[in-house]
């Protein structure tokens, strides 16, 4: 009962940081038309420059103002240099260029910072636990990660339900070309997008830091499983994104921690250790099968 | 001069569809554009608006030349857009689809806000809170109109406003552009409608095969009507 507990709480927590990472890619994605592969690379520079501003300059509470910079400004050059030019190009032609820039990125930092994956301390602040119930601690710093998560999935819905920019956002989807003869920069409205969508990838990257350990490659593991997310959500719907992380996140939690244990029922340990392993790892793309068979265009198809 | 509009050449690709088409429109002047279908009524629309930016010739717009800027630079400068096939925002509600690309940037006397787009079209106030897929083709036209008024153009341009409407809401149209033309808005107009546009504008263009072949004021069409229906097919 204890570790279900726990284990629905680590999910969730995942969950949220997928949709920090869904949000982003469904967007871009969505809107502008673009499969940008090197999304997981926003994340991970916003790690790195969290990670090294933590250890180099001093503390978490710098790394997290950085890493958002770092993300948001490498996010709006990757746009402006190389994005901008694929709008109008085939998908073929933006996978071989932005997966060009994950080989990039990868590059930049195993020659910039060395091969060797960083470590990145946890705020003294955030470090202890917390009593969720009697006999019930749970990592203080993980709930905070939640609590992130689930002001940014407000605001997200506030800015896309409420405002101006989101309006022209889901206007812009389907008549990119009747928002810019009314008077909207087009083009800068992308630029903008792609940002947000950069400095919500370096947020996940510099939360994620303190967990998990900061290393090259980080964004491609994440990024198959974000696009898992986006495509059971709907491709270019933030309330897709946000049920699609959800549910892979829980599946994903879930299953590494029940399968083998489940299938212990059926058969022998050491076979149900083995099979119940591979099962976990492809949880999500079986939820994501049945998903599609069953809503071809995802939970949640953008403006429907 | 307002719009002027100087020997232009547009083209899709390899498809010319504009050869040296020249107009000109005058501060508070309604002006027409009439011609069968397929001879480069929208695309002149498009190549004001930068949308086919033109190959050749120039465009001025109150003195500066507008043509090779952006389509948003363009409308920034005051020209509001109510294009061919209404093109409105189907996934946003009707008040979002009027305030979504809102703007005063021309800093009018009395600028347009919702309560005068709902005074002057109150079926659409009805429907604020409504998706705008959901209204019918006339409401859909109006929505489009009210939606180029509040990015507060000098200049409105409309293409085929009154195409496929049921003739109550067609009048309706009419009227209404009765009423912006008798506030001083410059209107640059598509349509078939020969005598409510003698009645609306001041003078008229046809088009053919991308070049203006006859312009006249609407005294001049109405000596001249039969052989101009005859051109443009009505
Ligand atoms: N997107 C396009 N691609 C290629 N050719 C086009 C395109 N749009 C229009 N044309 C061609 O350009 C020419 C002018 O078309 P345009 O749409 O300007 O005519 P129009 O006068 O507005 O006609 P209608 O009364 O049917 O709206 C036509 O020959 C048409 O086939
Ligand atoms: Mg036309």
């Amino acid at each position: 009962m204890q570790l279900l507990f726990e284990q629905l709480l680590n999910g969730l927590q995942l969950s949220l940081t997928l949709f920090l990472l869904a949000a982003g890619l469904t967007l871009v994605f969505g809107i502008m038309g673009v499969i940008n592969l090197a999304h997981g690379s926003l994340y991970m520079v916003g790690a790195y420059a969290g990670a090294l501003v933590a250890s180099k300059v001093g503390g978490f509470w710098l790394a997290v103002p950085a890493a958002l910079a770092a993300a948001a400004v490498v996010g709006v050059a990757m746009e402006l240099l190389v994005v901008r030019r694929l709008y109008a190009r085939d998908h073929l032609s933006q996978v071989l260029a932005t997966f060009g820039l994950i080989l990039f990125f990868n590059g930049i930092i195993a020659w910039g910072v060395g091969r060797a994956p960083l470590q990145m301390d946890m705020p003294t602040l955030l470090s202890g636990f917390v009593e969720l119930a009697p006999g019930l601690p749970y990592p203080t710093y993980r709930l905070a990660v939640m609590a992130v998560g689930v002001v940014v999935a407000l605001g997200l819905w506030y800015v896309i339900a409420r405002t101006r920019l989101g309006m022209l956002i889901r206007a812009g989807s389907d008549k990119r070309e009747m928002v810019s003869a009314l008077g909207v920069d087009i083009a800068g409205l992308f630029t903008l997008v792609f940002g947000l969508g950069a400095l919500l990838a370096g947020l996940a990257g510099v939360m994620v830091g303190p967990i998990r350990s900061v290393q090259i490659g980080m964004g491609e593991q994440v990024l198959i499983t974000t696009f898992v997310v986006i495509v059971v959500g709907g491709i270019g719907s933030i309330r897709g994104a946000f049920v699609g992380a959800l549910l892979i996140g829980m599946c994903d939690t879930l299953g590494r921690a029940y399968a083998p244990m489940l299938l212990k029922l059926w058969l022998s340990g050491p076979l149900a250790d083995g099979l119940g392993a591979s099962l976990a790892s492809i949880m999500i793309y079986l939820v994501m099968a049945v998903a599609l068979v069953l809503r071809p265009r995802g939970l949640f198809p953008a403006g429907g | 001069m307002m719009l002027s509009v100087q020997s232009i050449d547009a083209a899709y690709g390899d498809a010319q569809a504009l050869f040296g088409l020249s107009l000109d429109i005058k501060a508070g002047e309604a002006v027409t554009l009439i011609g069968r279908n397929g001879m480069g009524k929208t695309t002149t629309i498009r190549a004001i608006m930068g949308l086919t930016p033109p190959r050749a010739g120039a465009i001025h717009f109150e003195g500066q030349r507008i043509d090779g800027l952006k389509p948003h630079e363009i409308a920034r400068r005051g020209l509001g857009l109510v294009p061919e096939g209404r093109q409105i925002f189907v996934h946003l509600s009707v008040e979002e689809n009027l305030v979504a690309t809102a703007a005063n940037r021309t800093k009018g006397a009395t600028p347009w806000t919702l309560a005068r787009i709902f005074n002057l079209f109150p079926r659409l106030a009805e429907r604020r809170a409504q998706s705008a897929g959901t209204l019918s083709g006339g409401e859909q036209q109006m929505l489009a109109i009210g939606r180029a008024l509040m990015t507060n153009p000098r200049l409105l341009i409309l293409d085929e406003a009154t195409e496929g409407l049921a003739p109550l809401i067609r009048q309706d149209i009419w009227n209404c552009l009765a009423a912006l033309r008798a506030q001083g808005l410059s209107i640059l107009i598509v349509d078939r409608n020969l005598d409510e546009l003698m009645r609306l504008a001041d003078r008229h263009n046809v088009v053919e095969k991308g070049r203006v072949v006859w312009s006249g004021t609407s005294q001049e069409l109405a000596a001249e009507r039969e052989r101009i229906e005859q051109r443009i097919g009505v």
